[in-house]
């Protein structure tokens, strides 16, 4: 009932935020369309900002986020840091129970989520940098590392993002994400080293 | 596409021999192939040559119980002709060791659980040398194909054997020399003789099979081939005919290549297998596709080429000027909806059109 009102209330917000111009075709739409998980051309990026908890609740329609922009959010968060292929760290604050592709594609981190995290691809690939904190998160299943065979790079921290999901003991980690993914370990492939 | 020419290609006119391809062509509803009627039901043994995914996929589908693919959006016509199917025993032959095995886990897996099939494999074959120990040092993904099927290996040793049972066996360092005409059934194959082979390292450090000298005869009336694709080249594309593949650098065609340096084709862009040669997976396209788009982008960018041609344009007045039947995206849609719609009334979630009259009708309805 809660969620009832404050999903029509939010998709309120969105009608105001699309009138404003606030979500441009550009960069709403994009990031719209990626939570769906359709591969697009990588735009550039128009700034990094953590998403308002409106855009959150729009684009995230698998979890309950408050909608009101003067209400608190209740849900408690962690900082993931990002690095990314050139060595820039990003931190970003992920509410507990979301996984770190929907961080990511929250932030505008470029993390590729192929087959819209159903262990069909291996294109969420991250590399936990602690060996730490990936001693912290649970075995991954036989799905997943059937799918982490195929991925470019791999390490023996290598978890994939769709699969790792956010909780008060990953406070602070810090994922690498593969420098490049155009190629797989099939068919005798061996990727070389970066 | 064709299938690697192999000398056995020269016995394909015996009756019950299929390319993989067509095979799956038929099970999926290929308006081309609707029409193929595979005898399913002379015999209790089917033979598939190759151990890749393609192979996995034929297998799984002659031995999954038929009440759990009639609800999955297999072709009618397979499921009919699978719902009378004899076959109770499918071999899967694969000329190296399980360490080489072309497959992957996850399609493994799911072959492996399938309902009531009781899976054999010999555990002299799982033994494994110290140039596989390499091998699967090298690849976790080869390393836990290999731990998949001692598994079961090891499951198999113990589980009886029940005449209904139904049988999947991996049958390692076996290559087909021949396939056998039947005595009883003139033009029909009967089986197929293997030759025993070894595998011998090469200098890369792959390892290769060798024929020992020594065969043996598997019976069976089924024969599916399901050991490799090959590109056929097109009158004016280079190609070179070793890779099976169009020479290319990230995507731009290769005229011709002077003294190691490349010169490729202006505005003559290749993509997938015919880029790669048959291998990867989807998501390997996926990146393939993206090399491909990005070399197009580059060259409008600097003026590579300048195209005068007519375009979609251009192209939809040909069609017309030739009288050449065509659906645009719009009649997909509405051969996918009636599809979907039939499905819905068979608890599948489509059915598919088979033929290419239904098709037609269906894209040009109102």
């Amino acid at each position: 009932m809660l969620g009832h009102r404050i999903s029509r209330f939010g998709s309120a917000i969105v009608k105001q935020l699309a009138r404003e111009g606030y979500l441009s075709a550009t960069y709403g739409t994009r990031n719209l369309q990626r939570s769906y998980g359709h591969y697009l051309p990588s735009l550039p990026m128009v700034q990094r900002q953590t998403r308002t908890s409106q855009e959150a609740f729009f684009l995230n329609n698998h979890r309950f986020y408050t909608a009101s922009a003067t209400s608190s959010d209740e849900t408690e968060k962690i900082t993931i840091i990002f690095v990314d292929k050139d060595g820039e760290e990003i931190p970003v604050k992920v509410p507990i129970g979301m996984s770190v592709l929907e961080a990511a594609h929250e932030n505008d981190i470029d993390l590729e989520g192929a087959c819209e995290a159903s262990l069909a691809c291996s294109t969420c690939h991250v590399i936990v940098m602690d060996t730490e904190y990936y001693n912290k998160l649970e075995e991954p299943t036989d799905e997943e590392n059937d799918m982490l065979d195929l991925a470019f790079g791999l390490t023996e921290t290598s978890r994939l993002g769709c699969q790792v999901i956010a909780s008060p003991e990953l406070d602070g980690v810090r994922l690498a994400i593969p420098s490049a993914t155009r190629n797989f370990a099939v068919d005798g492939f061996v990727p070389k080293p970066h | 596409m064709v299938l690697k020419v192999t000398k056995i290609l020269a016995f394909q006119t015996l009756s019950g021999i299929y390319s993989a391809r067509e095979f799956v062509w038929w099970y999926n509803g290929h308006p081309d192939y609707s029409g193929l009627k595979p005898d399913l039901k002379s015999t209790d043994t089917a033979v598939i040559l190759g151990q890749g995914n393609v192979a996995l996929d034929v297998a799984r589908i002659l031995l999954r119980p038929t009440t759990e693919l009639a609800s999955t959006d297999i072709a009618r016509h397979a499921l009919s002709a699978l719902e009378e199917s004899s076959i109770r025993k499918v071999f899967l032959i694969g000329r190296r060791g399980p360490v080489q095995a072309a497959l992957t886990a996850k399609e493994l897996r799911e072959v492996l659980g399938i309902k009531n099939v009781h899976i054999r494999i010999k555990e002299s074959d799982m033994s494994v040398t110290p140039a596989d120990e390499e091998e699967m040092k090298n690849s976790r993904a080869r390393k836990r194909i290999y731990e998949l099927l001692s598994k079961a290996a090891a499951a198999a040793g113990t589980s009886k054997s029940d005449p209904d049972q139904r049988e999947l066996h991996f049958v390692f360092f076996r290559q087909p020399d021949r396939f056998l005409e039947s005595n009883e059934r003139k033009g029909y194959v009967s089986g197929v003789n293997l030759e025993k082979t070894i595998l011998d390292s090469t200098e890369s450090g792959k390892q290769i099979a060798v024929g020992t000298g020594e065969f043996e005869d598997l019976n069976g009336s089924l024969m599916l081939k399901a050991i490799g694709y090959k590109s056929v080249p097109i009158n004016g594309l280079p190609f070179d005919h070793k890779k099976g593949a169009v020479p290319n650098v990230s995507g731009r065609v290769v005229s011709q290549t002077l003294e190691n340096l490349s010169q490729t084709e202006p505005g003559l862009y290749v993509c997938g297998w015919l880029k790669r040669g048959p291998v990867g997976i989807i998501a390997t396209n996926l990146y393939c596709a993206e090399e491909t788009v990005g070399s197009i982008s580059e060259d409008i960018e600097k003026g590579v080429f300048k195209s005068s041609k007519a375009g979609s344009k251009g192209l939809m007045q040909l069609l017309e000027k030739r009288e050449v039947k065509k659906v645009d995206f719009s009649g997909w849609e509405k051969i996918d909806a009636k599809e979907q719609q039939m499905g819905n009334e068979r608890n599948k979630p489509r059915e598919k059109l088979v033929t290419w009259k239904d098709l037609l009708a269906a894209a040009a309805a109102n």
